[in-house]
């Protein structure tokens, strides 16, 4: 435990900067992901274990669009479309064989995804780790912004990860579509009574949350590390976060995610040597004294 | 040469099997023209390239020997095998390559969590096996562990921190550096030879300081907060034994900070092919060991093998691949000098035996007394980002190196 060193960094404007920005970078990476896999269990009530899978398949999509055409942004593109197609084949064609069955059944197909597309990624790419680069167009040297420091990358990836909460919470709460699926996330069965095609409901979530992980995958590709398998730590602080904001609530998994950022942001500098227990420390404190999550609903 | 991949029960291994039961084959097997040698590594998986580069120059290196006549007299046949990596499997596939396909010598070509598990199945068969993976230096260097038939053809753990440690040294001292951080992923070979490097590097230069720690968890996909960790803590320069994967996130996200600009890294890990290749942006600067480069020791003869290897595989060499080759070497070499291609009496040729060798600083390569390899080219230099990547290479001392492991092995109780 350093206290001294955040007393430091907290008074200092620089290491308030610098912390800060990667807190909120860290924290939106994650609620891309997590943003998924919240809307597809508030709808669904699925727990989509393959998830991280999405996020590894995104990365690699990116990769390989990275190499074929030399432009990031095509690789962004072919990432999120790519995993908003895979979510609904990934929906038509196996988990939706499973609604309504027991929970294990559809972790068995979760699972069994996560399995398949590592050996997948194995054959087609590789299984040595593999590197995107930095585009040339971010190869530059980070802004200074009072003494601390900002990469302008980084900047690019906050402000696509709030754009993308902007244009989901908007979507969720004023459009015709956005009202079926809360509707849907409440009563399914009154949804479909009153004529509306449940089925492409669920594949277009599937499709949101597919392309929403893959974006995460794809966004950090040029910084990441591409491993089969990769998905599965991104996985593991996803359902931290989903479970902390609130199962099945998107403004609550982006405050969640932000929180979980700031906490490893700032609690590397204080208490450097477990950062991972402060982590689950919040959660649990949060699951004593408000059982279903920070922006969780009561289950009637 | 014939190889087998797969460790599926076939005919021909049940036959030996049996005839292995009825317990005849070493004496049929003393008469025949060729010599079977066993290789066992790790062909699929994570470091699948690791094993694959092993085998590439265990065909190309005994290629070579059979091409001049084979080992005294007898052609080798290569026996590879795949342990996946797995201990366990790996000492399983040594008892069959021995006790079934009917091999005479081993080459172990696992990491060290293999071939400890490999050498106790040498122990027990008394056959000779040239370790040429492994760095953990107890191997060869505990008396306990060591056995008659069993060598090492491989950099050492030890070696390497005393290389290391005396570089580390020298760069600070010449940059007024006293101020280190060190960042290594946290598991136990990240923390013991963290350790043992500070050792060395406060050996050469008591001043230094260690100011921050940072231990990543191993593939972990994000080390924004080690990087900015390390930031605030201001450090003149990193320690870092991050490799592969982990390595390459970091010194990506290193770069999106300019980190590299404001501290000097010294990462022994970085100077090999596979790594060199993925790193998209190596940091201007920093300072690597060398594991294996085609410019180091920069002689024609080693450019030659390079070359040579390039064009046979389509892909570089590593450490694992010049480590094999020498293995190979050594092989001929023992026989020439036992005039038979056999195993016990090899193994009695072995030490202290020289050979020409083109990763040998000076050309030539020693097989110690203790079973483990030394004089092969060892050094650190400084990083750029394009081709050769380590430039300014300064090669170990091998007077300096015996003599501090010598009394790292008294400290240990190993002598």
């Amino acid at each position: 435990m350093d206290l001294n060193a955040l007393a430091g960094c907290v008074s200092s404007s620089g290491c308030l900067v610098t912390q800060t920005s990667s807190g909120l970078i860290v924290g939106l990476l994650l609620f891309l992901v997590a943003a998924g896999l919240t809307l597809i269990f508030g709808v669904l009530k699925v727990v989509n274990f393959a998830h991280g899978t999405f996020y590894m398949l995104g990365a690699y999509f990116a990769l390989s669009t990275y190499q074929f055409t030399g432009s990031y942004l095509a690789a962004v593109a072919a990432g999120c479309v790519g995993m908003g197609l895979f979510g609904i084949a990934f929906e038509r064609f196996l988990i939706s064989r499973a609604y309504g069955t027991n929970v294990l059944m559809q972790l068995l197909i979760c699972y069994a995804v996560v399995l398949i597309f590592d050996d997948v990624v194995k054959m087609v790419w590789g299984a040595d780790f593999q590197s995107m680069g930095m585009p040339p167009a971010f190869q530059v040297p980070p802004y200074f912004i009072a003494g601390g420091i900002v990469p302008p990358f980084y900047l690019v990836l906050i402000g696509v990860a709030l754009a993308v909460a902007l244009v989901l919470g908007v979507a969720l709460a004023a459009t015709r579509a956005g009202k079926i699926v809360r509707a849907a996330a409440v009563n399914p069965e009154m949804v479909s009574v009153l004529g509306i095609n449940t089925t492409l409901l669920y594949a277009l979530v599937f499709a949101v949350g597919g392309g929403l992980a893959g974006l995460a995958g794809a966004l950090a590709a040029p910084v990441r590390s591409l491993t089969p398998g990769m998905g599965f730590s991104v996985l593991i602080e996803s359902f931290i976060v989903t479970v902390i904001g609130g199962m099945g609530s998107i403004a609550g998994s982006l405050i969640a995610a932000i929180l979980l950022g700031m906490i490893r942001s700032f609690g590397t500098i204080g208490f450097p040597l477990f950062t991972d227990e402060l982590i689950f420390g919040f959660m649990i404190v949060v699951l004593i004294t408000r059982p279903t999550g920070l922006f969780g609903r009561e289950v009637v | 040469m014939r190889t087998m991949d797969g460790s599926g029960l076939r005919r021909r291994t049940l036959l030996a099997g049996a005839a292995g039961a009825l317990a005849v084959p070493r004496i049929g097997r003393a008469q025949q023209n060729t010599v079977k040698v066993g290789m066992q590594s790790i062909i699929s998986g994570a470091i699948a390239l690791l094993g694959t580069s092993s085998r590439n120059a265990a065909q190309m290196a005994i290629e070579q020997v059979n091409a001049a006549g084979g080992l005294a007299g007898r052609k080798i046949e290569l026996v590879v095998r795949d342990s996946k990596g797995q201990p366990q499997e790996a000492a399983r596939i040594a008892r069959e390559l021995v006790n079934s396909d009917g091999c005479e010598i081993l080459l172990d070509a696992e990491a060290s969590s293999g071939a400890f598990a490999v050498q106790e199945v040498v122990r027990d068969l008394g056959v000779l096996c040239i370790h040429t993976a492994s760095e953990t230096s107890s191997l060869t260097a505990d008396p306990k562990i060591r056995v008659a038939t069993a060598f090492r053809c491989a950099r050492q753990g030890v070696q390497d921190a005393i290389v290391g440690g005396g570089y580390t040294a020298k760069q600070a001292t010449a940059r007024k550096m006293t101020r280190f951080a060190t960042c290594s992923p946290d598991y136990a070979y990240g923390r013991d030879t963290t350790k043992q490097y500070l050792d060395f590097i406060k050996h050469f230069k008591p001043d230094i300081q260690v100011i921050a720690e940072v231990w990543p968890k191993l593939g972990q996909p994000d080390f924004t907060d080690a990087i900015t960790r390390l930031i605030q803590a201001k450090p003149q320069a990193v320690f870092s034994l991050l490799y592969a994967g982990d390595l390459s996130s970091f010194v990506n996200q290193g770069n999106v900070y300019a980190l590299f600009t404001q501290v000097a890294m010294f990462n022994p890990n970085m100077g090999d092919y596979p790594v060199l290749n993925a790193i998209k942006a190596m940091p201007q600067g920093s300072y690597s060991g060398v594991r294996y480069l085609e410019t180091f020791p920069d002689t024609p003869r080693n450019k030659e093998w390079g070359e040579a290897y390039r064009k046979r595989f389509n892909e570089y060499p590593t450490n694992w691949s010049w480590q094999m080759a020498t293995a190979v070497a050594f092989l001929d070499a023992a026989a020439k000098k036992a005039g038979a291609a056999d195993g016990k009496k090899m193994a009695q040729a072995l030490p202290g035996l020289t050979i020409d060798s083109p990763f040998g600083v000076n050309g030539k390569i020693t097989m110690r007394e203790d079973h483990s390899i030394a004089d092969y080219a060892i050094g650190w230099g400084n990083t750029v980002p394009k081709p050769p990547y380590i430039v300014d290479i300064q090669p170990g001392d091998w007077g300096e190196i015996t003599e501090l492991e010598t009394e790292w092995k008294k400290k240990n109780g190993y002598v």
